[in-house]
């Protein structure tokens, strides 16, 4: 990426008439065949024997790993969560990490995916909140604790929509940037370490892309289930 | 004086006293997050994972004011539309 572009949507590759091929689509389009190839090249062949291949191994710690830590931040049972949530985590793990490929530049570092990424989030709050209390109980966590907070409810959860989408492109446009920048400035060494610091932030905001998007679908819909517990606690109490 | 040159001028002071001005108070906020989190670690080891772990989630939460202030900052040097325009206007 050169010094004037501050994302791949400004990488075209291809373009007839209305339709553009940028380096955000290629990117992304890479990123998806690289993990689904690559997912199914492992699974195609697992064993439930004690002896298994290295790569099946990989994956299990890293699903292991996720369903842990899913269980620890929500508290429930990581169940359809994993696929969400890992997903996200997973998509962005891998294209930030990627961008130590000479050429590849993160579609991360583009807005529009990560726009993207958090309208997904955005839509996927209600769907489960709505599942796990039913709309009633979903909607009415908008007028608590009482009906005056109901527009700051729904800015709030508007604007941490934005907060994610801009949080992570800003953080890994940064990073590509940085390396831009310091490749003019001195070429020599520098750069491999911002790289590193790069790398680095990429993964610690793939992680916190996910932990917020985990966090958000289990304040929609744990409340219930702490109020249930607590008439329960009081029942048995009396 | 054109308005190539005075938009010129107020991009980059603009964008520079953007990226100054908005590092102050997250960096203040980290720097207070942190120490706190690292005597939290010193009095109760045993939970040093879920303290790591809101930390870093709390890191994320307060850079990313810093994160907008460089996104400002940025669009200012490299995709200002008013740039642009007037470029344009100039060439055309």
């Amino acid at each position: 990426m050169s010094l004037k572009e501050i994302s791949p949507d400004q990488l075209v590759y291809w373009q007839w008439g209305m339709i553009t091929l940028n380096g955000t689509i290629v990117f992304t389009w890479g990123v998806i065949l690289f993990m689904a190839l690559g997912s199914f090249l492992i699974t195609w062949r697992l064993s439930t024997d004690v002896k298994m291949s290295r790569w099946q191994n990989l994956l299990e710690v890293i699903v292991e790993t996720m369903r842990r830590e899913i269980r620890e931040i929500s508290s429930q049972d990581p169940g359809s969560y994993l696929y969400f949530i890992g997903t996200l985590f997973l998509f962005i793990l891998v294209s930030n990490v990627l961008a130590i490929v000479p050429g590849f530049v993160p579609p991360t570092a583009s807005l529009s995916t990560t726009a993207g990424l958090a309208v997904c989030v955005f839509v996927a709050v209600p769907i489960y909140g709505i599942k796990s209390r039913g709309l009633g109980g979903y909607l009415k966590q908008y007028v608590e604790p009482s009906p005056f907070m109901l527009p700051f409810n729904i800015m709030g959860e508007l604007s941490r929509t934005l907060a994610l989408a801009v949080r992570l492109f800003g953080n890994i446009m940064s990073g590509t940037k940085i390396v831009a920048i310091l490749l003019a400035i001195v070429p020599l060494v520098f750069p491999v370490l911002m790289h590193a610091l790069g790398l680095l932030t990429g993964v610690i905001q793939a992680y916190i892309f996910a932990v917020l998007a985990m966090v958000y679908i289990a304040s929609a819909t744990r409340a219930q289930e702490e109020r249930e517990e607590k008439i329960q606690e009081k029942g048995e109490e009396s | 004086m054109d308005s190539i040159s005075l938009i010129g001028m107020a991009s980059v002071f603009t964008a520079g006293i953007t990226i100054a001005i908005g590092a102050i108070g997250p960096a203040l906020g980290e720097g207070r997050a942190v120490a706190q989190a690292l005597s939290s670690l010193a009095q109760q080891p045993d939970e040093a994972n879920r303290i790591t772990r809101t930390l870093f989630v709390g890191l994320a939460m307060i850079e990313s004011t810093a994160i907008y202030a460089f996104v400002v900052s940025m669009i200012l040097l490299f995709a200002n539309p008013f740039w642009d325009k007037v470029v344009q206007q100039a060439g055309g």
